[in-house]
């Protein structure tokens, strides 16, 4: 009897040893564009995650497993990012994934996620009018950028609000909730440019000025703005998409207008985005974000001297590690680690419904942009800061608004 | 009489037996857990684009038509079900693509894709009516060559950009996504997913096995003459316009179904997927894997994503375009017939090392051209 036990117990003890092997890890979804049109965004992200992965590993890991970072390429390709996260899911079992950056890669993993009931942590400013029960959203949603930077130049006296946007769910949805939140502070209609489009009923569909993706030729909308500003008491709100900032900001300045007689404030323009765009072009110009690198706090300071540390000394694959500099989206990502980290602890579980459950419950990060906490709406209270650009591709903050609640369902909302 | 390739007199047994097992054995396997869900979905993808290129292949390869504009059909296709599946979805008012331009009602042209049949019929009319007109026009005008080529790419640009303005109640931008049933199935379900499997490879078989007897058939030999010298088929009293008409349709018809088979499998139909870098891209799957034939370019397809798949993860990922990119070149310098003219091609190189062993051979000029170049 004996006999026959000690082998069954022996290979019981070995196989314990092997799932202790194992368990001293935790796998984590990295779901990023790598290559095509979003990589240049989207590596940093990338990059800071993997930053965040090494200091928590290096401070014990989280509930003493270190982090197994899973990194996968989206491609800028919308099926690919539901094949990465069904593979992230499915194959590699991963407790937690972070990702994405625009909301058609989100709308593209979202039901994905909810099928095989995973975790995923959105960093980057959206539209809102989503909560899915699979997703924490860290981003800025629009009553933690747009709402607080027209209050900000309402204080300024600006009166006129010209509306621009590359034409997509966020500048449009962005928008009809200015247009609403102008409205009820009593700035009237035809103080509001860019045009409206109304449908049978008489009913406002879309406000402001819409331009696709890429385009180049803004010469007869900025003369329609020059119009609209001659007042002097107007300002622009932009939620121009990446590359088209170029031409748009060319085409302003050639029109004579500037920041003093008629400013900018862009909504997709951030510290990280000047590696590709000329800063000298919008000196002066507002920019609205949870986040700037000029923020003065020892958090920030540690964070960003760390960060570089950590890029001097990385061998990533291709990694950039001149000229790097940080931004919202990626301190929102960082603070997603930590928020998850603190919750996996608070549960005692790596199981998405408990984690979950605890991010709900209220949990706090005093990160570089200072104290952001998970909110029972999947969304994040934290600071918002109004800053202006300067010709080095930072900005100068100019105003802070302290603890704002991220409300995702804003449509309707303001009267 | 042009000579087939070595592959060629092992086609049928080889391709019944492949048939077989993409249709059969793969979802029993499957069934039974030794193939795992998320690689029978990608299968599923794969054989959708494989059935994509062939649609390409017959124009391109067969033809003489270059079509830059494939993915055009292959993303109205999707559409086309992508409007079924969002009729499905049910529950209170509208989906957020609607509600988000301020839309409380669905629009009109919504209502009829309630019926399944309805949504089929349009998968085969639109794409189908759109390559007809465009087909009709370009072909009269004796529109060919790359004047074609970059005809049908500005085309498919034109529509991309149709698709991406919000005002046309498509979904703009993000699309369609978030689908739940189809003929009363949940897609969430593993059977379901292994049904539309089943149905993509059921399709491709038949496409393959279609478009096989279409090119051995008296109007192949047509289709071939014209891609070779147009004009002499024209003078031969062939109204030349027609036979180009009726394969580009036909073509724009496999590429729809093809669009709306993957669209339920991989959740999200938007007008990214008609950008032009979509349609080159599946131009390529068909260079890499061998114009002018039928399985080639659906060999080419499935390699190719499925190296995207394989190499998009982990350390790879910062590469994995760099790879595809080197294969591609390997492939045009040394592989002019593609993967599938590789056999024919390593014959010739054994034939010709003998030949240069054994000097009493007759000089290579009198070898016959075919068996490197059928």
């Amino acid at each position: 009897m004996i006999t026959r036990f000690i082998p069954t117990a022996l290979a019981a003890l070995s196989l314990i040893g092997v799932t202790a092997k194992a368990a001293d890890t935790v796998k984590v979804g990295v779901l990023h564009s790598l290559s095509g049109t979003m990589a240049i965004s989207e590596t940093s992200l990338r990059d800071i995650l993997l930053f965040t992965f090494d200091e928590i590993n290096a401070a014990g890991g989280v509930m003493g497993k270190k982090i197994e970072p899973v990194v996968v390429d989206g491609a800028s390709n919308w099926p690919l990012f539901a094949e990465k996260a069904k593979q992230l899911l499915d194959q590699d079992k991963v407790a937690v994934t972070f990702g994405c950056w625009t909301s058609v890669s989100r709308k593209s993993v979202l039901p994905v996620f909810e099928e095989k009931k995973g975790l995923l942590f959105y960093p980057v400013q959206y539209e809102g009018e989503e909560m899915s029960p699979n997703i924490f959203y860290t981003a800025e949603a629009v009553n933690q950028q747009a709402t607080p930077a027209v209050d900000y130049l309402l204080e300024e006296g600006k009166k006129k609000f010209y509306l621009i946007g590359s034409d997509y769910v966020y500048p449009q949805t962005t928008n009809l909730i200015l247009l609403e939140y102008l409205l009820s502070k009593k700035v009237p209609l035809e103080n509001i440019g860019g045009g409206f489009t109304k449908d049978a009923s008489g009913k406002i569909i879309s406000a402001g000025k819409y331009t696709p993706f890429g385009h180049t030729d803004y010469q007869q909308i900025v003369a329609e703005i020059k119009q609209f500003a001659a007042s002097g008491d107007a300002c622009i709100i932009s939620t121009l998409n990446g590359d088209t900032n170029v031409p748009f900001f060319k085409e302003y300045a050639a029109a004579g207008l500037d920041a003093e007689s008629c400013p900018v404030v862009s909504f997709s323009v951030s510290e990280d985005e000047f590696r590709g765009l000329p800063a000298s072009q919008l000196v002066g110009q507002l920019g609205c974000w949870t986040y700037f690198q000029s923020i003065k706090s020892p958090a920030n300071a540690k964070f960003i001297a760390d960060f570089q540390a950590w890029l001097a000394k990385s061998t990533v694959p291709g990694i950039v590690k001149e000229g790097r500099v940080t931004c919202s989206p990626m301190v929102l990502s960082y603070a997603g680690v930590y928020l998850w980290k603190a919750a996996v602890e608070k549960a005692g579980s790596f199981e998405v419904d408990k984690v979950m459950e605890a991010l709900k419950g209220g949990i706090s990060f005093d990160g570089p942009g200072g104290k952001v906490t998970s909110q029972k709406n999947h969304h994040l209270t934290k600071n918002v800061f109004i800053g202006e650009t300067k010709a080095d591709g930072q900005f100068k903050i100019l105003k802070e608004f302290k603890d704002v609640v991220g409300e995702p369902f804003l449509k309707g909302t303001y009267k | 009489m042009i000579k087939q390739p070595l592959t060629g007199r092992l086609h049928t047994p080889l391709l019944l037996t492949l048939a077989v097992i993409l249709v059969v054995v793969v979802p029993l396997l499957n069934a039974f857990g030794y193939i795992s869900n998320f690689t029978l979905g990608n299968w599923g993808k794969y054989l959708c684009y494989g059935i994509l290129a062939i649609s390409i292949d017959l124009l391109w390869g067969y033809t003489g038509l270059l079509c830059l504009g494939q993915a055009l059909f292959f993303t109205l296709g999707g559409y086309m079900m992508g409007m079924h599946l969002m009729r499905m979805i049910g529950g209170d008012g509208v989906p957020t693509f609607l509600s988000m331009v301020g839309r409380r009602e669905w629009p009109s042209f919504f209502i009829p894709f309630s019926s399944f049949p309805f949504a089929l019929l349009m998968i085969v009319f639109v794409p189908g009516l759109l390559a007809y007109v465009f087909g009709y026009l370009a072909f009269r005008s004796r529109i060919k060559g790359v004047y074609f080529s970059i005809l049908t790419q500005a085309l498919t640009y034109g529509a991309a950009l149709l698709f991406f303005r919000n005002e046309l109640l498509m979904g703009g931008n993000n699309g369609f996504t978030d689908f739940r049933m189809l003929l009363g199935y949940s897609l969430r379900e593993d059977s379901t997913k292994r049904g539309l499997y089943i149905v993509t490879a059921l399709l491709l078989v038949l496409v393959v096995a279609g478009c096989k007897w279409l090119t051995q058939s008296r109007f192949g030999l047509i289709q071939r003459a014209i891609r070779d010298s147009e004009n002499r088929v024209l003078f031969s009293g062939y109204a030349t316009a027609n036979f180009k008409l009726f394969i580009f349709v036909i073509s724009a018809v496999i590429a729809s179904f093809a669009g709306a088979l993957f669209v339920p499998q991989v959740g999200i139909i938007n007008p990214s997927e008609m950008d032009t870098s979509k349609s080159l891209e599946a131009v390529v799957w068909v260079a890499l894997g061998g114009r002018g034939t039928i399985i080639g370019p659906v060999i080419g397809a499935i390699s190719v994503n499925a190296l995207k798949s394989w190499a998009s993860v982990g350390a790879t990922a910062d590469f994995w375009p760099l790879m595809l990119g080197g294969a591609f070149v390997l492939v045009v310098l040394f592989m002019p017939k593609g993967i599938i003219g590789l056999p024919a091609q390593i014959q010739g190189w054994i034939a010709k090392s003998r030949r240069a062993k054994s000097p009493e051979e007759p000089s290579p000029l009198s070898t016959p051209p075919e068996a490197i170049d059928p």
